[in-house]
């Protein structure tokens, strides 16, 4: 099978400074794959160069394909072709990476229209607020009439981050790419975001490339991880594998200190 | 308030500007009763309020005529004025100001911003005896300055007349305003939300136009407010380099001749401008940002 | 709010670029005023040679109206210009920052209302405060014009400081430094003013710029230094009668006055980089 996202000897640099370096990796459709180390260790970087959309400032050299086409030094013409059809992202941080100034409703019909239109089919008003609305449903929103006719400055972090991963899902794209999803929220809504992308991967088959500085997090979610460290993958496999026996001293310290923290918190929880 | 504790400032007995040099003490004193300047202060300032909420400004001690009627006349000329060169600054500003940003790594948008940097630096006067020299002067396609007699009467010559005026006015405002319209589409090219668009398969022209428009639209309106009063204002020394009888060149001469009901009248006139247009501009802000409506009303709880 | 960009560049080359450009111009002009006061080439206030004169080896921009050396009136300018820059930030300075920190630590009720009368004097241009101001002295003079625009500055001054005062009284060290007991005075002293002061100098020199542009536009009014204290302002408005004769009136002076003000604008970029590295402007 043809992965969907093929890097191969992928490096990134910031003037002089290398952020990711040497890089291998696959993404197959439908898998899920779990992008950890933390911050600095170029994983964000990694997930950007794969859409297209690092800053001018930044070099990228080596081999990205996403649906089999050719990122690295794409034109932007070919990768607008490609971003949202092939691979959607939700950010990190769902107040500023949604538009303050319009509605809701209007934010996730935004990519709804753009879908209608590229397959071809006539964007009515009607459509595309039927489409809004089953979106809003599927990632749990309540009141879908009032986060419709809402700011986002009105309604939760939580519910902003679902917004957010609505808009992703509009796209249906092959590959969902989480960057920290769950980083800017608290404990529980953070379980619930987890819960709802676990579910949203499942029903739809797509492939999800989850980055994060938080192995537990990631562990529930994903079949394979890549550990990143300095920008050097230092270790990669099945879950289980990193989780029960990690290889290398760096991935065990991180293990070591989600189970210590684990601890503390079921220590003072209960 | 601010206005009357200024005009209080100001030297002498108002009273004087009405006797000739060597009058006695009764015909001072009658005078002062005239312009009420023997009563207290307070009493002076209740009268001065009172009359300004009938829109009541006095006559002119020179020439005798209400000072209503002279600043209207002469708003006509002001007005349009700053208008026409605010609204060249906007047309110069915004495009430019776009380009700049979007294209700083081209030489055009270097060379933008750097051209922009003039337009703090260069006094308004001067630009306009530099356009008079090339344009009046030296090509004689415009006049170097002056006003048609009988005004808008004679639309043509009327427009005429401003364009020197209009175009020194929105040259220098331009570039200032360029400077802030760069600043504001930084801030957008560098936000989430555009990446988010850009994410989800907009093309950047796209996400520009749908997210860029409104949200760099909300510091650019309370720097128009500003800019647009300040031309109103500022328009004192353009209205004197093309000698345009305006309003500023009537708070020129007032206070040349020590006119305190036009001084007071004209400052009067601005500050009422300056509060409408600041409001305006407030408006529109809340009108385009909601997180500014929730904290209006928030505030108030 | 940038300086001039180059993008390619690294952000320290064009600081340094910013600021040595903006040292030599203010730089040429301070030199050139000290000058004025050892030695001018002509009589700044008699006739030097016949009127309206082109440039020559002799008057090398020529002679104005009344047979006077231009060149020597722009030297006397150049004093002019800087001390009224100067006078006007210091008088500026002096009223608002200490306006400033008064209101950052009065009552609410007080700072409320200095704040709103700041904000009214503020939206009027510094120009039309100065204009009123002099309008208000009998005698127009060079140090009332430099009163003027010092009182008309210290307004946004007050406005800056106040706002910056705040903001660093509400660190946490400085709550913790007063509740201990610290001084009022020591407070300021050793806290509010250290740290304001990188931004607040920035400001003065922008302001530096904005202050001689508008004495040179109040002495373009009429409403400046009366002669013989030669301001670029007045050789404008001289100049621009004669504009059709002899342009060069009309051009030397602005060219002058507009170095310099961009001088102090450069300045005030390479000052704030200097102050605040961390300070991104261009992403």
């Amino acid at each position: 099978m043809k992965p969907l996202l093929d890097i191969r000897d992928l490096n990134i640099r910031a003037g002089d400074k290398p952020l990711v370096s040497n890089l291998f990796f696959t993404v197959q459709p439908g898998e899920r794959i779990g992008l950890i180390g933390e911050s600095g260790s170029g994983k964000s970087m990694t997930a950007m160069a794969a859409t297209g959309l690092l800053p001018p400032s930044i070099s990228v050299s080596g081999s990205i394909e996403l649906d089999g086409q050719q990122v690295v030094g794409a034109a932007d013409r070919v990768m607008n072709r490609l971003r949202g059809v092939a691979a959607a992202v939700v950010f990190q941080e769902p107040l500023t990476a949604l538009d303050p100034l319009m509605k809701i409703g209007r934010q996730i019909a935004e990519p709804v229209r753009r879908r209608l239109e590229r397959d071809g089919r006539r964007a009515s008003k009607d459509v595309v607020q039927r489409e809004v609305r089953d979106l809003i449903d599927k990632v749990a929103l309540p009141q879908p009439e009032r986060i419709i006719n809402s700011y986002p400055h009105e309604v939760s972090g939580g519910q902003r981050q679902r917004v957010a991963i609505a808009m992703a899902l509009a796209c249906r794209p092959k590959l969902l790419i989480a960057d920290e999803p769950t980083t800017a929220l608290d404990v529980t809504t953070q379980a619930e975001i987890l819960k709802l992308l676990d579910q949203l991967v499942r029903e739809t088959g797509m492939a999800l490339l989850f980055i994060s500085h938080d192995l537990p997090v990631v562990a529930d979610v994903v079949e394979r991880v890549i550990v990143l460290k300095n920008g050097i993958a230092v270790e990669e496999g099945p879950v289980g594998a990193v989780f029960g026996k990690p290889q290398h001293d760096y991935t065990r310290t991180l293990v070591e200190a989600a189970r210590l923290f684990d601890e503390a918190l079921g220590a003072t929880g209960s | 308030m601010v206005l009357f504790v200024l005009l209080r400032l100001l030297p002498g007995d108002p009273a004087n500007a009405l006797l000739s040099v060597g009058a006695d003490a009764a015909q001072i004193e009658k005078a002062r009763e005239q312009v009420g300047s023997n009563l207290p202060l307070w009493q002076q300032f209740l009268r001065f309020a009172g009359s300004l909420a009938r829109f009541d400004l006095g006559t002119s001690f020179v020439s005798g005529k209400p000072v209503i009627e002279e600043i209207l006349a002469r708003l006509t000329v002001t007005v349009p004025l700053a208008l026409m060169g605010f609204l060249l600054a906007v047309l110069v500003a915004v495009p430019l100001g776009i380009l700049s940003a979007v294209k700083a790594n081209r030489w055009y948008g270097g060379l933008i911003s750097t051209v922009s940097q003039l337009g703090i630096a260069i006094p308004v006067f001067w630009v306009g005896i530099l356009l008079v020299t090339v344009f009046a002067v030296t090509f004689r396609l415009f006049p170097s300055g002056g006003f048609p007699r009988r005004g808008w009467q004679n639309e043509g010559q009327a427009f005429y007349a401003l364009a020197l005026p209009v175009m020194t006015i929105g040259l220098v405002m331009g570039a200032s305003l360029l400077r802030y319209v760069r600043s504001a589409t930084q801030d957008v090219l560098g936000s989430d939300y555009l990446r988010t668009a850009r994410a989800l398969g907009a093309s950047f022209p796209q996400a520009l136009v749908r997210h860029g428009i409104l949200n760099g639209a909300v510091p650019i309106v309370s720097i128009l407010g500003i800019e647009l009063a300040t031309t109103l204002l500022g328009a004192v020394v353009v209205e004197r380099v093309f000698a345009l009888p305006g309003l500023g060149s009537m708070l020129l001469l007032a206070i040349e001749q020590r006119d305190y009901p036009n001084v007071q009248g004209v400052l009067f006139i601005s500050t009422l401008l300056v509060l409408l247009i600041g409001f305006a501009a407030d408006l529109t802000q809340r009108l385009i940002d909601p997180r500014l409506r929730e904290r209006a009303v928030g505030g108030n709880a | 709010m940038s300086p001039v960009e180059t993008s390619v560049s690294t952000r320290g080359q064009r600081h340094s670029l910013a600021l040595t450009v903006g040292l030599a111009l203010v730089g040429i002009n301070v030199l050139v005023a000290v000058l004025t006061l050892l030695w001018t080439p002509y009589d700044p206030l008699n006739a030097s040679g016949g009127r309206l004169e082109a440039p020559s080896l002799l008057h090398w921009l020529g002679t104005d109206r009344l047979g006077r050396d231009l060149l020597t009136q722009l030297m006397i300018g150049a004093r002019t210009a800087l001390l009224v820059g100067t006078g006007a930030v210091a008088i500026g300075a002096a009223i608002g920052v200490s306006l400033g920190v008064l209101a950052a630590f009065a009552t609410r009720l007080a700072d409320d209302v200095m704040a709103a009368t700041l904000d009214i004097l503020i939206a009027f241009p510094t120009l039309l405060l100065a204009m009123l101001v002099v309008a208000a002295s009998d005698s127009a003079s060079l140090w009332t014009a430099i009163l003027a625009l010092g009182l008309a500055i210290s307004a946004i001054v007050a406005r800056l400081t106040r706002i910056l005062a705040k903001r660093v009284l509400r660190q946490d060290y400085i709550v913790a430094s007063r509740t201990s007991g610290t001084s009022w005075a020591g407070v300021v002293l050793r806290h509010v003013l250290p740290n304001i002061w990188p931004t607040l100098s920035v400001n003065f020199a922008l302001q530096f710029g904005l202050a001689v542009i508008a004495e040179a536009s109040l002495s373009y009014l009429g409403l400046g230094a009366p002669p013989p204290n030669a301001s670029w302002g007045r050789l404008l408005q001289e100049a621009q009668g004669t504009v059709y004769t002899a342009p060069i009136g009309a051009i030397a002076p602005g060219i002058a006055l507009v170095a310099l003000v961009i001088g102090m604008n450069l300045l005030a970029d390479g000052l704030r980089d200097i102050a605040d590295p961390t300070r991104g402007r261009s992403r």
